[in-house]
C-alpha cells in the first residue's frame, strides 16, 4: 500500500500503511523518494503508526532513505514506533542515522 | 521427539508470497496458543528467510521455496526454509551481520533478525544445490504469560 504524503513547509511526512516486507517495501520507497525529490524538505518524517508487520526490509527502507535526504539536506526522524519496532532498528544502528522515537501513551484515555 | 502435528507447503519464489507464507505458518503455529508477541517474532524470522530464498536464492528465476512446520508438545515450533536455488559459497560470511551479496536496499542483516527472535538458527548449504533454513522457538503460550503476570 502506498504511504499518504502530508506536507508542511518544513517537513514531508510518510504515513506507512500496513505490512513492510520486501515485497511492499519497494513501492513505498518509489513514493517517499518522489516525494523528497520535488519537496526537498529540511525534514522528512517516517510514520510507523500504521504499520501492522516488519522485517529487515523496513530496516532497508530507512537507510535508503536516510541516504537520499542526507543529499538533499534533509534530516530524518522515523515516529511512532511500537517497541518490537524500536527494537529491530536498534538492532540495525539506525539510532545513529535517523532520530527513533517510539508511539506516545495517553494515560488518562 | 516425535511432532503432534505438522504441516508442509511448497510456493513458487514469489514475492507476493511471503506474506502468505507468514499467515499460513502462524496460523497453524496459533494450535500452540502463542502470545502476539510469540508469532510476531516467529513471522518476522520466517520473512527473513523467505525473503532469502527469493532475494538471493533464485536471484534470477522462479523456484520453489518448501516450508515444513512441526509443533511439539515441548511447545516448540520448528520451521525448516528449503530452496533448491544457487546455495551459499561462505556459509559463515552469510551470517555476519550486515554482509550481503546483493547491492540496493537489502541491510545484510537477514540473518541477524532470525537469530534475535528466534531461539535457534540453523544453515546448511551447498553450493549450486540449495540452502536449508531451520528456525526454532520455544512457545510458552498465553496460559503462561497469564499466570506469569
Amino acid at each position: 500500500m502506498p504511504p499518504d504524503i502530508i506536507l508542511t513547509p518544513i517537513s514531508v511526512t510518510a504515513l506507512l500503511r500496513g505490512e513492510i516486507d520486501h515485497h511492499s517495501a519497494s513501492g513505498m520507497r518509489k513514493a517517499i523518494d518522489d516525494a523528497l525529490n520535488k519537496h526537498k524538505p529540511p525534514l522528512l518524517r517516517l510514520d510507523f503508526s500504521q504499520v501492522t508487520f516488519i522485517d529487515s526490509s523496513a530496516i532497508g527502507l530507512v537507510m535508503g532513505r536516510y541516504r537520499l535526504a542526507r543529499e538533499l539536506g534533509s534530516r530524518v526522524q522515523v515516529v511512532n514506533l511500537n517497541e518490537r519496532y524500536y527494537r529491530l532498528m536498534r538492532l540495525a544502528g539506525l539510532e545513529k542515522l535517523a532520530r527513533l522515537t517510539l508511539k506516545e501513551q495517553r494515560l488518562n484515555a | 521427539m516425535t511432532p503432534l502435528n505438522e504441516m508442509r507447503m511448497t510456493v513458487d519464489s514469489r514475492s507476493v508470497n511471503e506474506s502468505y507464507v507468514r499467515v499460513a505458518v502462524s496460523a497453524f503455529a496459533a494450535q500452540l496458543d502463542p502470545t502476539v508477541e510469540e508469532i510476531s517474532d516467529l513471522k518476522t524470522a520466517l520473512s527473513e528467510a523467505v525473503t532469502n530464498c527469493i532475494v538471493h536464492a533464485y536471484a534470477d528465476r522462479v523456484g520453489r521455496i518448501n516450508i515444513h512446520t512441526q509443533l511439539f508438545e515441548t511447545g516448540l515450533v520448528r520451521v525448516r526454509i528449503r530452496d533448491r536455488g544457487c546455495g551459499i559459497p561462505d556459509v559463515k560470511q552469510a551470517l555476519e551481520p550486515l554482509w550481503s551479496s546483493v547491492g540496493g536496499e537489502r541491510a545484510g542483516l537477514g540473518f541477524a533478525v532470525m537469530e534475535s527472535f528466534c531461539d535457534k538458527v540453523r544453515v546448511r548449504s551447498t553450493y549450486g544445490r540449495g540452502t536449508s533454513v531451520t528456525l526454532e522457538k520455544q512457545i510458552q503460550g498465553r496460559e503462561h504469560n497469564k499466570s506469569a503476570a
